[in-house]
């Protein structure tokens, strides 16, 4: 399989008034044309894990790594001006809750336009036909009303397909899915969820899926990476998930109820100081 | 601010586009009954202080040896015999139709007064909120871009002084250093005294009326003489402006969408100013119509020691004099405009502001 | 007790007892103030302004109202009298020294009368609802709509000059702000679920706001009046230098700038002196202001 993403002992540091903080120590994991999950809880550094490839760490936090390659070029060589034509254009990053990541004073439409012309020379009524051509794709009817729309008139299904047009419109070969869904109704998760995968399988892109929720995961990528403090404790392929061996990962399964094996109580996952200690697991293929 | 958090409890919820044209109305005249209200809250405010002064108004008209029957003639005159309430309603009717009275001091009405120095104070005040937003908009937004970096720190000094300094002081400070010492700029008044009148007044604003006349010797002296009282004020808006515009600028820039854009591949300039910007320009112009209040107030005490013939001086030579009419009348046009300003930057908020509509 | 065992005490997470619980809350709280510098160096320039006003006869070199003609305009450093003269001769340090007094007095009278009136209106409105909240903060907005300068100026001119009129003018002037900071936490806190308990349990509207309420609201007003502060000294001091506030001979700041305006070109420390009392007193207000708001209100930091 061809490697798009290549990470090598990546490092993100906040410096604090406590000293310094890492996020994510010693990661290393590559992506092909695959669908990447990563699972982890809050503070396991899987989200900052996403935003450093895309080198958005702001000052005073810290990305330091061995190599992040892309097709075999190091981002971390790369000048801002250069990361500029990488954003968007080859690696793309949709996030949680459309709500916040829709700019509130801006019309849809001009918001998608934009995208796409920071990285196409091309006329304002061309880049418009293009967006309504990728609402319909994300499947939104109506899509010359939505143009002229403002995000608070959005229902949170509706923001998110349209947050997944306009992060796919300049056509990049990486997504990165910072928690899609977990902001929205779990009667349109599924929805959403079914044209990510559409559009990302029609185009052959890689895809970092980020989350939290293991069985979503399991259901929906081919390869899972467990994070745990900042490190990968645990890689396997998503249908062996239920085989995994790690005791977090153990530890999370089992405090979820299953309706294949129904039990009285669910078990508590109780923490081992050592997993942080223990050096990070390689996801690379 | 104020009518703004309003906004926010009366926003209609969203109507089918039929029925879009009632609540438009009813927010129009809920709006203007509110502003009907605090103009009427205004002039009650106005008549009770002019009611509870200790100088008697048939008095001050008729002098001290006036027989009975002129001070019972003046006092009738004047409707002082009615109730409060029907007093009152007459104060209404006589400011409706711009009447202030007359000023005690030379017996002019004192309408005729204001609109002869609102002029001098409106070009003082504009100046100096020129000078804020120019510089303290600007200033915020680096502020809050480079948080902890030298420049913020230098935005905060400033400000804290600014909020810290009496603006009389600073003024007089100005004049010993700026005037005295070093002499770059004219002392006090609105031009030397060569200048004065030397061109029609058209517009009652000394730099556009000289350069409506093409003098330029008088516009340069006008400018030396404005630039630094109008600098000062100019200052305390920049302390104000600046502080509001970097805290707007952080809540934006930590916001989610933000990143939306960076990962968009925006330059950092647009990201600033073509999207966390744009989200702050209606906090922004709330916060400079007040400003631009407070200035036309601060103008007050800096007139005074620019010997500035504008309406701060109009109402403290008025108030030293006991010349009540001129007092109440000076206070009357000052609260106007502040309700005026908090209207316009309330139209303009539900025209900038989407989510407003 | 030991010191290293008192100071467990005071940073427990598991307090014993409500008191104890409140004196710990106390303690980190001064702790993340103390480590702000600025705040300190506000905090003590205050206590220092408060002590020269206490000891005001002892720390004065000269009587504040004893004219010298003869000396009359003295420069800085003139032996006996560091700050130099003022038009009547009368030392500028010792009525520096004494203003602080009357500038501490206008202060305290500001922040006990106007915050108080705006808690009351405030919490009243919020609380009871209906009618009356529309009438007092209708009453409210009409106040705030005023030009807070203009209108004590007209106040001022209505009462009288006189510092206790300054006083009163200042505090009709800035109650409003207070009144809608109390309303907004009494409605949010009215709805909340504790009030409910109480209210279960029969508490009475009085009890529930001077009770539970009040408490609430008390820390997000001390650092809008803190905050306020220094504008309360700068409305004072540009009153008495209009000539409306405290009159002569009394050395209250504003006036003596007014005074020394007329010198300003030949003699500038006359007006130089006050001016720079002021502004260091406001300054300290605005730095203390700031430390409070980022330990009692961290949300509205920055």
């Amino acid at each position: 399989m061809t490697t798009l993403l290549d990470v090598e002992n990546l490092w993100v540091r906040f410096p604090t008034r406590q000293g310094v903080f890492d996020a994510v120590r010693g990661v290393s994991f590559t992506l092909g044309r695959e669908r990447l999950g990563i699972v982890g809880e809050s503070g396991s550094g899987k989200s900052m894990t996403g935003r450093a490839i895309l080198r958005l760490i702001r000052p005073p936090g810290i990305v330091e790594a061995d190599h992040i390659n892309l097709e075999g070029v190091n981002l971390l060589d790369k000048s801002e001006k250069e990361m500029r034509d990488v954003r968007g254009q080859r690696i793309s990053m949709v996030m949680q809750d459309p709500k916040f990541s829709l700019n509130p004073v801006m019309t849809i439409g001009d918001q998608i336009i934009e995208a796409y012309r920071l990285h196409n020379s091309v006329s304002k009524s061309a880049a418009y036909n293009k967006s309504l051509e990728m609402l319909e794709a994300v499947s939104i009817r109506d899509s010359e009303r939505v143009m002229r729309a403002y995000p608070h008139e959005m229902s949170g299904g509706m923001g998110q397909r349209i947050m997944i047009a306009m992060m796919l419109i300049p056509n990049p070969e990486i997504l990165i899915a910072d928690e899609p869904t977990s902001a929205l109704d779990v009667s349109v998760q599924r929805q959403v969820l079914d044209i990510m995968d559409k559009l990302v399988k029609e185009r052959g892109m890689g895809l970092i899926f980020i989350s939290h929720d293991l069985n979503l995961v399991a259901d929906f990528c081919d390869r899972v990476l467990i994070m745990y403090a900042g490190r990968i404790v645990e890689v396997c392929d998503a249908d062996k998930l239920h085989d995994a061996k790690h005791p977090y990962t153990r530890g999370l399964l089992n405090s979820l109820p299953r309706l294949d094996a129904p039990r009285n109580r669910l078990e508590v996952l109780q923490r081992d100081p050592a997993w942080s200690d223990t050096p990070s697991v390689s996801g690379r293929e | 601010m104020t009518m703004s958090d309003d906004n926010n409890e009366r926003r209609p919820s969203r109507a089918p586009l039929s029925a879009t044209m009632w609540p438009v109305a009813r927010t129009t005249i809920r709006t203007l009954g509110s502003i009907a209200v605090t103009l009427l809250g205004l002039l009650f405010v106005t008549f009770i202080i002019g009611r509870v002064m200790p100088i008697d108004p048939v008095l001050a008209i008729v002098g001290e040896r006036a027989s009975q029957a002129t001070y019972d003639a003046v006092y009738q005159q004047l409707g002082l015999d009615k109730p409060l309430i029907v007093q009152f309603l007459y104060y209404i009717w006589d400011v409706l139709h711009l009447d202030f009275g007359t000023s005690l001091l030379n017996a002019r009405p004192v309408s005729e007064d204001i609109a002869r120095v609102f002029p001098a104070t409106l070009e003082l005040a504009t100046l100096g909120i020129i000078f804020g937003v120019v510089l303290g908009v600007p200033l915020g937004v680096l502020a809050a871009v480079r948080k902890g970096s030298w420049i913020d720190q230098v935005a905060r000094v400033l400000a804290l002084v600014g909020y810290s300094m009496p603006i009389f002081w600073l003024g007089l400070m100005g004049l010993l250093i700026f005037y005295g010492i070093l002499g770059w700029v004219g002392g006090p008044g609105r031009v030397g005294i060569f200048y004065v009148d030397v061109v029609p007044s058209v517009t009652g604003l000394i730099l556009v009326d000289s350069i409506i006349d093409g003098n330029w010797d008088v516009f340069r002296d006008a400018f030396s003489h404005i630039i630094l009282p109008a600098s000062l004020l100019g200052y305390y808006s920049l302390a104000y402006i600046s502080r509001m515009t970097r805290s707007f600028m952080l809540e934006q820039l930590s916001a989610e969408y933000v990143t939306t854009a960076r990962v968009k591949g925006m330059s950092e300039w647009d990201v600033i100013w073509k999207h966390a910007f744009k989200n702050i320009r209606v906090q922004l112009i709330t916060v400079i119509a007040l400003s631009y209040a407070g200035l036309l107030e601060g103008s007050v005490l800096t007139e005074i020691i620019f010997s500035w013939p504008g309406i701060g001086s109009y109402i403290t030579t008025a108030l030293l004099s006991a010349d009540m009419n001129a007092v109440l009348g000076g206070t009357v046009v000052v609260g106007l405009i502040f309700i005026l300003l908090n209207i316009f930057s309330d139209l303009l908020y539900k025209v900038f502001d989407p989510r407003a509509k | 007790m030991t010191e290293q065992t008192m100071k467990q005490w005071l940073l427990t997470d598991t307090p014993t007892s409500r008191r104890h619980a409140k004196i710990s809350a106390f303690y980190q709280g001064w702790l993340s103030f103390r480590s702000n510098t600025m705040a300190m160096i506000g905090l003590g320039i205050l206590v220092a302004l408060v002590v020269i006003a206490a000891a005001a006869p002892l720390l004065s070199p000269h009587d504040p109202y004893v004219q010298d003609l003869g000396n009359r305009l003295a420069p800085l450093g003139t032996d006996g009298h560091i700050f130099g003269t003022d038009s009547l001769g009368r030392d500028i340090l010792s009525r520096l020294i004494y203003g602080a007094r009357i500038t501490l007095y206008i202060v305290a009278l500001v922040a006990l009368i106007a915050p108080v009136a705006g808690l009351l209106v405030g919490t009243i409105s919020g609380y009871v609802g209906g009618w009356t909240d529309t009438v007092l903060m209708r009453i409210t907005d009409i106040f705030l709509a005023f030009p807070r300068l203009v209108l004590a100026l007209a106040f001022v001119a209505a009462l009288g000059a006189g510092i206790e009129n300054a006083v009163l003018a200042i505090s009709l002037t800035a109650w409003p702000p207070y009144a809608r900071i109390a309303r907004a936490e009494t409605l949010t806190i009215r709805s909340s679920d504790y009030i409910s308990a109480i209210k279960l349990q029969g508490a009475g509207a009085l009890r529930i706001i001077t009770k539970h309420i009040w408490p609430l609201c008390i820390s997000s007003l001390i650092v809008r009046v803190t905050l306020d502060m220094a504008g309360i000294i700068l409305a004072a001091a540009g009153l008495g230098f209009l000539g409306l506030g405290a009159q002569p001979p009394s050395p209250e700041w504003g006036a003596m700038i007014s005074e020394g305006r007329r010198f300003i070109l030949d003699h500038w420390w006359v007006a130089t002196m006050p001016g720079l009392a002021i502004f260091t007193v406001s300054l300290a207000f605005n730095l203390l202001g700031d430390g409070l708001r980022d330990v009692l209100d961290p949300k509205a930091g920055e």
